[in-house]
């Protein structure tokens, strides 16, 4: 077992889930059974291989520019207004499960 | 007129020549969804308001002796993880179960203007993950070839819908498969562009740097129609692709005698049935008969595809569906004391347990110590993976490969066993890693009747050659 119990619980944690007992059970068979298949990417020699987030900043752009140039077209000036006009107030808030109809409203965060 | 004979040119040319009316077209595929969907399953929620108001005017256009748009009158179906203003837009999910976006994905918006009726809301798995739409967080798609059978997934219901005839075309999302797999397992046409070609505002993410968006249709001609509507740069999209958008319906009639065409040893190895390896080698025989040349290539990072996928798709799924958080918009579980046990309790009950499952292993190959081991590593294969299309390139047109390794397998048959769920798209994640288009063609069908797909690759930004070649294929079939 690679993801033990206490690495579940820990992983659960950052993700803002809180899974019942029997989900974090069957969470760490899956997640360890995945890994597992994973692993075979160690086979591979990756020393000096670039790594690769992004199709887009290698493919589809103006070879003739570098860096940021290349992607110039995707840029535009900071304006107050950018490409469209923001939501008006009550559309924003529309599909809020509660607000006070000017702000989102939230449990308590501060205890006084 | 017979529903089931419709193409794009078809509709627009009756609504034209006043043989019928898309207002009445529409209404006779909304009584057919009424009939035969309970069946199936595909439409999660119906916009028939605002159907009506463009079959009306694009009925008035023609009343009036005008010419109609590219798409005017033709009935339509969107994936639920495209927003839709006003139309319930779920992606599947309980999570969004009451969301009514306040704006138009843009691809929605391209098919509107020019002249689409939009039917509805199709049925998909939960945030488009999953491989047989039975993920979906409202009820399974069923295939309409054989109704005890998975439809393919993510994009089930849109597949199902054109198979069934309860839509002429539809659009679809395609993360790692989820657009050609289920047109293979439906037997209609999937496209999935290259990264980049067609704009993803208003697309509810999964995977950033692996979303596409594109249509389902009934022909290769269908699916060419709709790309040259939805493609080309969208300032909303900043990956969007500052590209020229050829005119794919032209480029369709060009010959592809000596056409050159790679066929990789790599998928057609252990876990091809046998029945998809014998149609797939049929049609690319069929292909040389065209004139194609065939050369065996090597794409020999090939079987490292699955692994470094879901790393990278799952990592960015943590991150995307970090806003689900049930302040915004969406699901908020009741009773919680604090806003972290708000968190917890609105993700808990809204996610299912695929969602749950990814967003953790997401969030365990980014957490610090295995950060480097998993995400970076995977990047790095992602490179390595995408060099093999680049060299294939260098000497061949197009890619010809199997969509998947089986027909339609049964519902609940892979449903407890994800790792067996996800090697179903072992075919189709590389073109998502590479950012390479691909499509997905019908060739055939097993003996129990079950739709076979050949998948055929090409060069990023090249749909115009893998639809060419499609087209070829479909009309010598």
């Amino acid at each position: 077992m690679k993801v033990t119990e206490k690495d579940g619980a820990y992983v659960a944690d950052l993700a803002n889930l809180e899974l019942t007992v029997e989900e974090r059970v069957r969470m760490l068979q899956d997640l360890n059974s995945i890994l597992q298949h994973i692993d075979s990417l160690n086979e591979l020699d990756t020393a000096g291989v670039q790594p690769m987030a992004q199709v887009s900043d290698r493919y589809g752009m103006d070879e003739s520019k570098q860096g940021s140039e290349r992607f110039a077209y995707a840029t535009r000036e900071d304006i107050h207004e950018g490409l469209r006009k923001s939501l008006p107030h009550d559309v924003a808030l529309q599909n809020a499960p509660d607000s006070d109809g000017i702000f989102f409203k939230v449990p308590k965060v501060i205890e006084r | 007129m017979d529903l089931n004979l419709l193409t794009i040119d078809a509709v627009r040319s009756a609504v034209q020549e006043r043989k019928t009316t898309a207002v009445s077209l529409a209404e006779a595929i909304y009584g057919k969804i009424e009939r035969e969907d309970p069946a199936v399953g595909a439409f999660l929620t119906l916009s028939k308001e605002r159907a009506l108001v463009k079959a009306s005017e694009m009925d008035a256009l023609a009343a009036k002796g005008e010419k109609l748009p590219p798409l005017g009158g033709l009935p339509v179906g969107i994936k639920d993880v495209l927003v839709t203003k006003g139309a319930r837009s779920t992606a599947g999910s309980k999570i969004l179960g009451n969301y009514m976006p306040p704006y138009d994905c843009t691809a929605v918006a391209r098919l509107e203007a020019a002249g689409a009726v939009v039917l509805g809301k199709m049925n998909c798995d939960e945030f488009a993950m999953g491989s047989s739409n039975e993920n979906s967080a409202w009820k399974p798609v069923h295939n309409p070839r054989d109704l005890s059978r998975v439809p393919g997934g993510s994009s089930g219901g849109s597949a199902a819908a054109v198979a069934a005839n309860m839509a002429v075309a539809t659009l679809g999302s395609d993360t790692g498969g989820s657009i050609r797999q289920p047109a293979s397992f439906c037997g209609v046409v999937g496209l999935k562009p290259t990264y980049g070609r067609v704009s993803r505002y208003g697309l509810i993410a999964f995977a950033s740097s692996l979303d596409h968006i594109g249509p389902l249709t009934k022909t290769v001609k269908d699916a060419a129609i709709v790309l040259r509507t939805i493609a080309g740069r969208d300032p909303m999209d900043s990956t969007s692709a500052e590209m020229p958008v050829p005119d794919y319906v032209a480029e369709l009639e060009k010959p592809v005698r000596s056409l050159k065409i790679g066929v990789a040893k790599e998928y057609f190895g252990e876990g091809l049935d046998a029945e998809v390896r014998k149609s797939v080698e049929a049609a690319i025989e069929k292909l040389a008969d065209l004139g194609c040349e065939i050369i065996k290539i090597s794409l020999p990072h090939t079987k490292y595809a699955v692994p470094t996928y879901y790393i990278v798709a799952t990592a960015e799924a943590s991150s995307n569906l970090a806003r689900f958080d049930g302040v915004r918009y969406g699901y908020r579980a009741d009773g919680a004391r604090s806003l972290s046990e708000m968190y917890r309790r609105t993700r808990d009950q809204g996610f299912g347990t695929e969602v749950k499952r990814r967003i953790m292993l997401g969030t365990y190959v980014l957490s610090a110590g295995y950060y480097d081991a998993y995400y970076l590593k995977a990047q790095k294969v992602r490179t390595l993976l995408t060099r093999d299309f680049d060299n294939a390139f260098k000497h061949v047109d197009v890619i010809v490969t199997p969509t998947s390794p089986t027909a339609a397998f049964k519902l609940g048959e892979k449903v407890d066993d994800p790792l067996a769920m996800y090697l179903a798209d072992i075919y189709t994640v590389t073109a998502n890693l590479a950012g390479i288009p691909g499509i997905s063609i019908p060739c055939g069908q097993t003996r129990e009747k079950l739709p076979i797909g050949m998948q055929v690759l090409g060069k990023h930004f090249d749909e115009s050659t893998i639809l060419r070649v499609a087209h070829a294929y479909e009309n010598a079939a």
